[in-house]
């Protein structure tokens, strides 16, 4: 098992910030909208250099959104800012009809997703948000890893013509993806080759799984580790090749298990090369008030939970 | 920029009103479906709007727009005004509305960019999301220094959604003062007269409060809708928005449609629509 070196720890959202910010330095097109979270979204980088291209929008998500689909129309380049709850079951039908269906250049930016939001609680912890945006034709899914992930993914979604979601998180999280890496959309990254089973893993998930695989390592199980940072387009290709050679796989994501990352590495295998699958995810619940680490034990998707669903993974490979 | 407007007299944009108002009837009809009230109440409106108040180009349709004006219709579902006046102004052939609803169309039930369709710019339907849209649009044309007006038409009924509202007080806060938005005030919506459901007193001053220019108009009377607008656009670049209250009767035009809102979303079988031809008398410019 290889091993990966962490440079330090930071929130994924500032890798975003850093990213509008220099997306906003190479294309005067670009202009962000924030629904009153500036400072939760690191956007106050991008609204100090370029203040006449960042609009306040109020605590208004549904005018917000409507209003990044007409200044699409006119030419723009919107960025939407808000968390990851706001960002997606608030205006579900906003960005259906404006931007999904109309097929217009937004960049819907959502942050504090899933139970790492922590202390706030339930009401602001999505774990619902990738399923909803998978749903819809044409739209562009996107949940990386760690801060220079998302950076590098702001900057590939600024060049990318088509209507885009991008998740990212509150907590600081270990930076082990390189500096001024390039992101290709719908591209599954090899992090781990091995033999004996694939974790396809996405957004904070994916260090948890480099933690399941060392720990794996050491009791003999050679672990494959991808990791699926587009979810939509997502990479069938990568995901049948490793699933052919290890013949048994696990997805690992910090959303409901109906409707994320595991539906759709399931639809791909059921319908190509029915494997073995576990999924670590959400199962069916709402979460609740704690810190990061302590949501992520009591609701089943921390490392422990990562190597159990690989060692039933391998009980039921053939 | 090519203009291809003709700036036509009030006799002829009456004329060509009379015309959008028989490709309705007969396009709901021949489909048993869609919503001819309020696409009557409104043929007048469009028609000024189309034929002389706005500055485009039907023959070179582009979704910026750059330096010419655009329209924006909240209310999706009066899609057919929208489509004859569009066809009857140059942007697709006027044969095309004769597939309004069929199978692969390009006229959907509901105005959408999906099939390419020249003159839409965002679909519409789902209720109050256009306004926004519409904003979204005047902000970007302030913010490159263009020139060009935005035009929206709601609903009243509409005016019932939160995100109106929303869009209300982003467009004067940010001093777009180069849109003017209509409101379709028929008083009537699918379940009943708009006050009834839920009645806004003095609508116009709910907008003024919002720190909109707020202007009274007879939708169904051409050279107050002339007038009207002249007035709008003198008041436009003072650091507001225009909105219009725009009283119209909802299936005017038709005897039997109006005074009721029976006839929001429901098409006239063959002998209602020969009732409605008859006191639509075909003009000089002729059926699809």
């Amino acid at each position: 098992m290889k091993n990966f070196e962490i440079s330090g720890n930071k929130d994924t959202r500032s890798g975003f910030g850093q990213g509008l910010l220099e997306a906003g330095q190479k294309n005067d097109n670009i202009v962000a909208l924030c629904a009153d979270l500036t400072g939760s979204l690191q956007m106050q980088h991008f609204q100090g250099a370029y203040p006449d291209r960042f609009i306040q929008a109020g605590i208004s998500e549904a005018n917000m959104m409507s209003m990044a689909a007409g200044l699409a129309t006119g030419g723009k380049i919107p960025f939407t800012g808000t968390f990851a709850n706001f960002s997606t079951g608030r205006v579900y039908d906003q960005i259906r009809q404006s931007i999904a269906y109309s097929h217009k250049n937004v960049k819907i930016c959502a942050s504090h997703a899933g139970l790492t939001l922590g202390e706030d609680g339930a009401t602001h912890q999505i774990l619902e948000d990738l399923g909803l945006m998978k749903m819809l034709p044409g739209m562009t899914v996107i949940n990386p890893c760690d801060y220079n992930q998302t950076k590098a993914a702001t900057l590939a979604i600024a060049d990318f013509d088509g209507p885009c979601y991008l998740r990212f998180g509150r907590p600081k999280w270990p930076v082990f993806t390189p500096e001024n890496q390039t992101f290709e959309i719908g591209k599954a990254l090899m992090l781990n080759e091995g033999k004996d089973v694939t974790i396809f893993a996405t957004g904070h998930l994916v260090w948890k799984a480099i933690e399941a695989g060392h720990i794996l390592a050491e009791r003999g199980i050679d672990v494959e580790i991808i990791n699926i940072h587009t979810i939509k387009p997502l990479d069938k290709e990568a995901i049948l090749n490793s699933a052919r050679k290890t013949r048994c796989v696990v997805t690992a994501e910090e959303h409901q298990m109906n409707g994320g990352l595991g539906d759709s590495v399931a639809q791909v295998l059921a319908l190509n090369l029915p494997t073995p699958m576990e999924m670590v995810a959400v199962n069916d619940s709402f979460g609740e008030s704690g810190t990061p680490a302590q949501l992520m034990a009591k609701y089943h998707i921390d490392t422990p939970d990562v190597v159990a669903a690989v060692e039933r993974a391998m009980v039921r490979k053939v | 920029m090519g203009e291809t407007q003709v700036m036509a007299n009030t006799e002829e944009l009456k004329t060509i009103a009379t015309q959008v108002r028989r490709d309705i009837v007969r396009m709901v009809h021949a489909v048993s479906s869609g919503h001819p009230g309020g696409s009557l109440g409104c043929a007048d409106y469009f028609t000024a709007l189309f034929f002389t108040i706005m500055k485009h180009d039907p023959s070179n349709f582009t979704m910026e727009a750059k330096d010419q004006d655009v329209f924006y219709l909240s209310n999706g579902h009066i899609s057919p005004v929208y489509y004859s006046v569009l066809a009857r102004n140059g942007y697709f052939p006027v044969s095309e509305l004769s597939s309004f609803r069929k199978l692969n169309t390009r006229l959907q039930g509901h105005p959408a960019t999906h099939e390419g369709l020249e003159g839409i710019r965002v679909a519409t339907g789902s209720l109050g999301q256009g306004f926004s849209v519409a904003v979204g649009h005047a902000k970007q044309k302030k913010m490159d220094g263009d020139d060009g007006l935005v035009y929206v038409v709601t609903g009243d009924g509409e005016l019932q959604e939160g995100q109106i509202w929303e869009a209300a007080m982003f467009a004067p806060h940010n001093k777009l003062d180069n849109m003017i938005v209509a409101v379709d005030f028929n008083n009537a919506q699918i379940d009943g007269s708009t006050l009834d459901i839920m009645g806004f007193d003095e609508l116009g001053n709910k907008f003024a409060a919002f720190g909109w220019e707020v202007l009274y108009m007879d939708g169904n009377n051409m050279d107050d809708i002339l007038k009207t607008n002249a007035e709008a656009k003198a008041k436009l670049g003072n650091g507001k928005p225009v909105v219009i209250i725009m009283k119209t009767e909802m299936g005017q035009g038709v005897d039997y449609m109006m005074g009721s809102h029976a006839w929001h979303g429901k098409a006239p079988n063959d002998e209602l629509l020969e009732k409605a031809l008859n006191q639509l008398p075909e003009t000089h410019l002729g059926d699809y």
